[in-house]
């Protein structure tokens, strides 16, 4: 693997015991880079993305290809309210992944915590009172998901559509956050979204997938001016007329 | 210009055909089957495959463990416990089947009512479901059994009354969630009598389920007739129950520890073939 | 989203909490009232006349006129029902026994202890065992221990309890002598001894259904994205099952427990005949032989009440432990 890239998937394949979900997906992505996984419902990206991540759902096993990656990964999910806990207080479960993964001790997992919650823009109540999921907005549930993922400190990542719950105007300031996370931290990042618009907006490179497999691939402005599968045209065609592009000039 | 026809969406042509073979594939439908057909052979047939009458005693042959003679022993008076068993079977098998129609038939009717009516008749029906099952199922069944009569009547009218409570609330529920679906709003906009509906529509996709439930509720029902046999209260000799059987073993506990424990295990065995049958419907019923 | 929510009945986050707890208690006082006035009816609805009943078949027509007016069955039924009420209000009681002339309630009082303490600890047994089973099924699922503990239910169903009793008595106290055959022993230790087995034999009768509900609870935990999250962020596999996962499927086992109370009752009156013991199943049955009405319908009504009680107060602690009931900030 070249020294600049942290993550390679070849010929990747995933299946049931009755169906293929994911068939001959390669990518490799480097370091800081963005990667859009785009396709519609049931193309296997959210697949690919647990499998880079090495916890795929029951009944669903590798059965071909290779993941290669020397960097940790991290996951941000679609539904924020369900990816937390709703037993668990929210400071307290950023504060418990930092407590196993950097090892540090309880008081410090905390204040740790706190800090990584106060950059990802979470208002200062919560330094007094932890609050439950249950009782914040969806876009406060995802801040509190984005920061568990980031208290790993990943190398790269991995965000499965992590807008589409979200209203409109949230939807921005989430993508905004994690934008400009990635130009702090450096992480790579792998974007699955089924909105073309927000990937091209985001990332340098572009994957579309359809039914389990890669049917185009290449940097994002290419993409868009020339597409040269059918069915990447007929994503673009649907899409409404794009905003300002304003992440393809990395 | 076309009437138009509500149906319930169908699954196309060719059910008859694969029934038999979806059957086939269900292995819990097969086995409990099976295990029902033979105890039912045995209930049925019994006065052939034994040569001993149930009441025959045979003073001088008393409390012997299983031989040639007597494939299971005999009990303290002599009778064949294999034969006893058996036509206890035909006991209480007849009393479980005959003790459950009436509740089934009701609960799945005030079910439906309640679930798709709902409203007050849902909460008339859930008040007087909440108040019976407050009271222990074995409470309800030793008071009632006891205060009508011990024997079969007793069980009956036990059964009557608190017996359809499970077949409301599974119904209820279904029912409730069928009527939230939108095919059946547009169907009554259009005219058609709630009555329709219910009977050509709810009713057969509540009745499978329905089934399902009344194969574990006959096993809850089996094991409390034989528990009021046991108790005193429910079938009384001469005529054979395994809870009367039971109950006569107990003072032989020490010296012929079958004479208790084997039927009992004819319970269980009629249970485990009617959990496995009403698995197996559900199953079966599943996958179509 | 998340179905954990389904299992509550309540919309999540939702901020009534005033109005439903005052709904649910206005609900259980209606069942508690109907309850009532089915306990008042229960020897009514029995064919023929109740006081001949207790007196038996050769009582001379006077006995059964003075047994009716002890009664209070010469009385129109509205001043039965009002007198029942009263009695019940002021003294907690439905009268007093016709054997023994003592009041109902005492009579309860006097065998409620022991009854208690078996239905305690089989409470403890059926959840501990429960618990670990599920465990054990949903984080093996489909291989042989999930396999073996699934097959538990579909056998166990068909068990009496009083025979599985019965079984326990031969294995335990005859056979082996580890356990006394029936009674109550002396002091804690003895009394705690003496109630094992029973304890064992009315937890065996409930811990399937507590099983497969648990195990199926669990399951639907374990998939959830809530635990991919976890365990993406690098917490040990062990800390999120007793941790997270657990503390998850505690609610929805508190709410089970309450829907089967009603059933381990009914399973402890019987299994304490079974082991003779003196508690409040014994004085059902003593009364039963007896025709003692006033007591049946005490013990009925203590027991339905209770259940109604428990449900309540079980939803009540589900519901404030419950974070997701707590109104948004």
């Amino acid at each position: 693997m070249a020294s600049n890239t942290v993550l390679q998937v070849e010929a990747l394949s995933l299946a049931t015991k009755s169906k293929k979900l994911v068939d001959n997906v390669s990518f490799s992505l480097g370091k800081g880079e963005s990667l859009g996984l785009v396709g519609e419902s049931g193309s296997g990206k959210s697949l690919t993305l647990r499998a880079v991540l090495g916890l795929l759902p029951r009944g669903i096993e590798q059965t071909g290809g290779v993941i290669k990656s020397d960097v940790r990964s991290a996951m941000v999910f679609q539904d924020p309210r369900g990816a937390l806990d709703p037993l668990c207080p929210v400071v307290a479960q950023v504060a418990e992944v930092i407590y196993y993964r950097q090892k540090v001790g309880r008081k410090a997992s905390r204040i740790q915590a706190l800090e990584l919650l106060e950059m990802l823009g979470l208002p200062d109540s919560l330094k007094r009172l932890d609050r439950y999921p249950s009782q914040l907005s969806g876009g406060q549930c995802q801040r509190i998901v984005i920061a568990m993922a980031l208290a790993c400190k990943p190398g790269i990542l991995l965000c499965d559509e992590p807008t589409t719950a979200l209203d409109v105007t949230v939807q921005r300031q989430i993508i905004e956050t994690i934008t400009s996370l990635q130009r702090e931290l450096g992480f790579a990042m792998v974007f699955v979204t089924h909105n073309l618009a927000i990937a091209a907006a985001l990332c340098s490179k572009l994957c579309v997938m359809k039914e389990g497999q890669i049917v185009e691939h290449d940097d994002t402005l290419s993409l868009l001016q020339n597409p040269t599968n059918p069915y990447t045209r007929m994503l673009l065609d649907s899409v409404l007329p794009l905003p300002e592009l304003e992440g393809s000039e990395q | 210009m076309n009437p138009i026809q509500i149906d319930s969406p169908r699954p196309m042509g060719g059910r008859k055909i694969s029934l038999a073979s979806r059957v086939w594939n269900t292995p819990s439908l097969l086995v409990g089957g099976l295990m029902f057909a033979v105890l039912i052979g045995l209930a049925v047939f019994i006065p052939f495959i034994s040569p001993y009458q149930p009441s025959e005693q045979n003073l001088s042959a008393f409390l012997q463990p299983p031989s040639s003679e007597h494939w299971l022993g005999t009990d303290q008076l002599g009778r064949d416990l294999f034969t006893r068993l058996i036509y206890a079977a035909r006991t209480d098998l007849k009393i479980m089947v005959l003790a459950e129609i009436i509740p089934f038939c009701t609960g799945v009717f005030l079910g439906m009512l309640a679930g798709y009516y709902g409203k007050w008749l849902n909460t008339m029906i859930s008040l007087l479901t909440d108040t019976l099952i407050a009271f222990p199922f074995y409470l309800i069944v030793i008071i009632v059994a006891f205060a009508s009569g011990a024997g079969e009547r007793g069980i009956y009218i036990t059964f009557m009354l608190v017996g359809w409570i499970v077949f409301a609330r599974v119904v209820k529920g279904l029912s409730a969630s069928f009527r939230e679906q939108e095919w059946v709003a547009s169907a009554q906009t259009l005219g058609l009598p709630g009555v329709r509906i219910i009977l050509r529509h709810l009713l057969p996709n509540v009745l499978p389920q329905a089934i399902v439930v009344l194969m574990t509720d006959m096993i809850g029902l089996l094991v409390a007739i034989v528990t009021l046999g046991y108790l005193g209260i429910g079938i009384t000799p001469p005529t054979p129950d395994w809870g009367t059987m039971i109950a006569d073993g107990r003072s032989f506990i020490t010296t012929a520890w079958w004479l208790s424990a084997v039927p009992g295990l004819a319970v269980v065995y009629t249970g485990i073939a009617l959990s496995l049958v009403g698995d197996g419907l559900a199953d079966l019923w599943r996958k179509k | 989203m998340m179905r954990l929510s389904k299992t509550l009945n309540k919309s999540p986050g939702g901020t009534v909490s005033g109005s439903w707890l005052i709904l649910a208690v206005v609900r259980a006082l209606v069942v508690i009232l109907c309850v009532m006035t089915a306990v008042f009816f229960i020897i009514r609805i029995v064919p023929g006349d109740p006081a001949k009943m207790i007196l038996g078949e050769y009582s001379t027509p006077e006995a059964i006129q003075n047994m009716r007016h002890t009664l209070g069955l010469d009385l129109p039924l509205w001043e039965q029902f009002f007198r029942f009420v009263k009695t019940l209000f002021t003294q907690g009681d439905t009268g007093n026994s016709i054997i023994s002339g003592t009041s109902t309630r005492a009579l309860i009082a006097e065998r409620a202890p022991v009854t208690l303490l078996l239905i305690g600890m089989a409470c403890v047994l059926a959840v501990v065992v429960a618990l670990l089973l599920a465990v054990l099924a949903a984080t093996h699922k489909d291989q042989l221990a999930d396999h073996l503990i699934r097959v538990i239910p579909t056998i166990t169903l068909g068990m009496p309890v009083f025979w599985v009793g019965l079984l326990l008595i031969l294995l335990f106290s005859v056979r082996l002598h580890w356990f006394p055959v029936g009674g109550i022993g002396e002091g804690w230790t003895g009394t705690l001894y003496s109630l094992t087995l029973p304890a064992i034999t009315v937890a065996f009768s409930q811990i399937p259904t507590l099983v497969r509900s648990l195990r199926a609870q669990m399951l639907e935990v374990l998939e959830s994205d809530f635990v991919v999250t976890l365990k993406a962020a690098g917490i040990p596999s062990r800390v999120v099952l007793f941790k997270h996962v657990l503390r998850n499927s505690a609610l929805p086992t508190l709410m089970l427990l309450g829907v089967n109370i009603s059933y381990l009752i009914g399973g402890t009156l019987v299994v304490e005949q079974v082991f003779g013991i003196k508690g409040i199943g014994s004085l059902l049955f003593s009364s039963i032989a007896k025709r003692d009405f006033p007591v049946i319908q005490g013990i009925a009504l203590y027991c339905a009440v209770s259940v109604v009680i428990i449900s309540l107060l079980i939803e009540i602690i589900s519901w404030w432990l419950d974070p997701r009931t707590r109104g948004k900030q």
